[in-house]
């Protein structure tokens, strides 16, 4: 007997949640219980009183799987509104990257020329070792760290991704 | 605003929110409540002997009233204890409150005595629970609880007070009306989504009403609506086994259930249907069957108050996401103002009635007078026993859960108590009880099977208590029949566990509680049998000893197609292929 799955979509989704202990989890295990995808997760609260916080997060799966889980997102208690950026026209996505990168002669020569192309700022110097960070869409961030594995790359931190549509209305 | 201590907020909100049944168990951490529920004037405590019975009471007072049931236990095992209850009503959408004791505050996450992470545990089986820190808080928590639980799609919440949190002093205020920040449940229809399903409706040559639990939670007036809708419409109506009383079973429009145990014609009428109008009902796999064979000709309208119930299995054409009573209102309304006329549907009623005359509930029988007594034959004979007392009816899990849901009929909501989603045995004793507690005049009868009944036999003593006149009629045929009939279809015979070994003597248990103990044997015991459980005061257990080796049809093997029903044993094959045996 075989298993089949179907082919899958990447989707963005953005929700605002009210800032309340276990709400994290109810999400998350939500995606587990389900056997939902998370690619990528980010969470901070937005308001300037702390009530409400934004959850962006990148998951996959056919496009009725991907209705389900907007659906099963909205209807918990403390989540206010689930959004799927693609439905909201175009839309940026972003994420940092610290890239710690080791190495002394060409190598350290050849990382620091790639992060001034990849405008890459260095945020911490010794004479063995740089950090890099980067700001871009996935994407970028991925080619970056790829490159630098060439170079020496020792460690790698990533904030996953944070999105918001173009343009003037708001979620 | 009135200071007092976190116990007594919690008994006063109980009584501002017009509770009057807590079911429930005692241990330290919840002592302080205990305390002020001490002689409570209003709110009775019934004490269960164990808490997963308290949860299923709950859910028992819930069904036959339409109330929130609502339940009082320690932390640590008391709350573990609760947990498959808790899932059963999340499962079956009943709207229950379950307060839990916890450590103190200062103790929480030090694996201290009874401690353990009840919000953590509950929070994939709750519709939302609460860790409550500060008496500051509980108050409105409760009242909180008490609104989610209850709106939108109906579910259990559950809350976590700490002992400090009980002992400690805060400000209570009763809230006028709730508007949550997050949770706004849609319960009107939009007009648009109406008037399309009103042009459907009123064009299909093949339409039929696909009803479920949802119709019980709207409350009775749905219940109303949908008779008067389907007969504004002429159409025939199905129903899950959730939904059964909704619509009369005496009527001629009704089909009976459908799906894995369903009838013939509901699952053939279904198959064939042009439209089909989905009320208050989630495509459960024990509906649909093979999915890619399910209605294939028809289009779907689908009402549901819970928008993940939408596409979720079947797409439907046209989602309407509301409140069943108000949407079947709008439904009345609209097809009144466009001045509608039922189709004439005989060519569609004719083709229903070739269906029906396959007598799918028909099953071989001896009519001799010490004949062993089929357990269909026992249910019909409680039910005719029964016409005219309108009697509140449970069941535990198994064959004998189907065949109730066969052959006993409903007319109207809430008299049918049954755990579908989860499937817990151990859940009907205790939901009887939660219903005879909650109608302490009706006739209220837990149908059961020996092996499920044992799992919270313990309840005899709490009945014994409260001096509950509960029936309990045991479809005793010694197996775990359900469990046998699947052996016998998908392993060929291999009764791997399934035999009730060394069962008590039911009669003489029965004795040892102080209830009366009845027993069965053959068919012309059957119906005197059945009239002196019903005319004996107090508590009564029927042993009625059934065919051993009896199965259930008809009935849709696990992945098949509506069309590909067996109607008789006959027909069953020894074993299956792995993709069948994948399924549950
Ligand atoms: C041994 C066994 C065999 C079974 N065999 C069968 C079988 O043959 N046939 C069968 O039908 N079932 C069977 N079941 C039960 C099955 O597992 C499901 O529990 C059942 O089919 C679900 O019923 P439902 O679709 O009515 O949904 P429910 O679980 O009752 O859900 C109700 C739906 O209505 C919605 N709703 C709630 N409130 C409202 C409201 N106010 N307005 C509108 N919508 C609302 C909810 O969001 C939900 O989608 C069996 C169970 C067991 C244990
Ligand atoms: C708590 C729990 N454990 C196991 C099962 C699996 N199961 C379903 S039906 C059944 C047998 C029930 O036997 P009995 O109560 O005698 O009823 P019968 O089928 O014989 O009518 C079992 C074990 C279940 N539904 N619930």
């Amino acid at each position: 007997m075989k298993i089949t799955l179907q082919a899958a979509e990447r989707h963005v989704l953005a929700i605002t949640v009210t800032n309340e202990a276990g709400v994290l989890a109810k999400i998350t295990g939500l995606f587990t219980a389900r056997g939902y995808n998370i690619e990528s997760l980010t969470v901070a609260d937005i308001t300037s009183d702390h009530a409400v916080s934004r959850i962006t997060i990148v998951t996959n799966g056919p496009p009725p799987v991907i209705d389900q889980i907007i659906a099963q997102l909205d209807r918990l208690v403390p989540v206010h509104k689930v959004v799927d950026l693609a439905d909201q026209g175009p839309h940026v996505e972003r994420e940092i990257a610290l890239v710690k990168v080791a190495g002394t002669g060409e190598k350290r020569i050849e990382a620091l020329r790639l992060a001034d192309v990849f405008r890459a700022k260095v945020v911490d110097t010794t004479l063995e070792s740089f950090v890099f960070e980067i700001t871009g869409n996935s994407d970028k961030v991925d080619r970056f760290i790829a490159l630098m594995r060439e170079c020496g790359l020792v460690e790698v931190g990533r904030t996953g991704v944070v999105a918001i549509a173009r343009g003037a209305s708001a979620l | 605003m009135t200071e007092m201590s976190g116990a007594d907020m919690v008994v006063q909100a109980l009584v501002d929110l017009g509770v009057d049944t807590v079911f429930g168990y005692p241990g330290g951490a919840v002592l302080p409540i205990y305390d002020a529920l001490f002689n409570h004037p209003s709110i009775k405590h019934v004490l269960v002997r164990h808490e997963q019975a308290a949860t299923h009471a709950a859910e028992g007072y819930a069904r036959s009233t339409g109330k929130p049931g609502v339940v009082l236990v320690t932390s640590g095992p008391g709350a573990t204890n609760a947990v498959t209850g808790i899932t059963d009503a999340l499962l079956d959408s009943i709207p229950m409150v379950v307060l839990t004791g916890q450590v103190p505050t200062t103790l929480i996450g030090t694996d201290a005595f009874q401690e353990c992470d009840t919000v953590g545990i509950t929070r994939h089986c709750t519709k939302h629970n609460y860790l409550v820190m500060s008496p500051e808080n509980l108050g409105a928590i409760m009242h909180e609880a008490f609104h989610i639980a209850t709106h939108g799609r109906p579910g259990p919440v559950v809350i976590d007070i700490p002992k400090n949190v009980q002992v400690a002093t805060g400000n209570y205020a009763r809230p006028n009306m709730i508007e949550h920040v997050s949770y706004r449940p849609q319960y009107d229809p939009d007009p648009t989504d109406i008037a399309d399903a009103i042009e459907l409706i009123a064009n299909a040559t093949r339409p039929i009403f696909y009803t479920g639990g949802g119709v019980i939670n709207a409350g009775p007036q749905a219940s109303a609506a949908l008779r008067e809708f389907v007969a504004m419409t002429g159409a025939p109506i199905t129903s899950t086994l959730m939904g059964l009383g909704a619509y009369p079973s005496t009527d001629d429009k009704w089909l009976g259930m459908l799906g894995m145990h369903g009838t013939y014609e509901s699952n053939m009428a279904m198959n064939k249907s042009d439209l089909i109008i989905c009320v208050g009902a989630r495509f459960d796999d024990r509906v649909t069957g093979r999915l890619d064979a399910f209605a294939p000709h028809s289009k779907k309208i689908h009402i549901d108050i819970d928008r993940s119930s939408i596409n979720k299995i079947v797409p439907a054409d046209i989602a309407i996401v509301g409140d069943a009573g108000r949407c079947l209102d709008a439904l009345i309304a609209k097809w009144n103002s466009d001045g509608r006329k039922a189709k004439d549907l005989s060519e569609w009623m004719r083709r229903i009635d070739g269906w029906r005359a396959a007598r799918c509930l028909d099953f071989p029988e001896s009519k001799a007078a010490d004949a062993e007594i089929m357990p269909q034959r026992a249910v019909r004979a409680l039910y005719d026993a029964t016409r005219g007392m309108d009697p509140i009816v449970t069941t535990e899990v198994g064959q004998h859960q189907m065949w109730a849901a066969q052959h006993f009929g409903f007319d109207e909501p809430n008299r049918w108590l049954t755990s579908g989603g989860l499937g817990t045995m151990g859940y009907g004793f205790p939901s009887a009880v939660g219903a005879q507690v909650a109608n302490p005049d009706r006739l209220v009868i837990c149908i059961a099977g020996e092996a499920s009944v044992q799992m919270n036999i313990q309840e005899m003593s709490t009945v014994s208590q409260y001096r509950l006149p509960v029936k309990l009629f045991i479809l005793n045929n010694e197996w775990m029949g359900m469990v046998r009939q699947w052996q016998e279809l998908t392993y060929e015979s291999r009764y791997s566990n399934s035999y009730s070994d060394s069962l008590p003597d039911f009669v003489k248990l029965a004795d040892a509680y102080g209830w009366t103990g009845l027993r069965i044997d053959t068919l012309d015991e059957l119906d005197a049998g059945i009239a002196k459980m019903i005319a004996t005061p107090g508590p009564v257990i029927v042993d009625c000893r059934v065919a051993k080796l009896a199965n259930c049809f008809p009935m849709i093997p696990s992945g098949a197609a509506h069309t590909d029903m067996i109607l008789q044993s006959s027909e069953v094959s020894g074993t299956m292929d792995d993709e069948a045996k994948a399924l549950v």
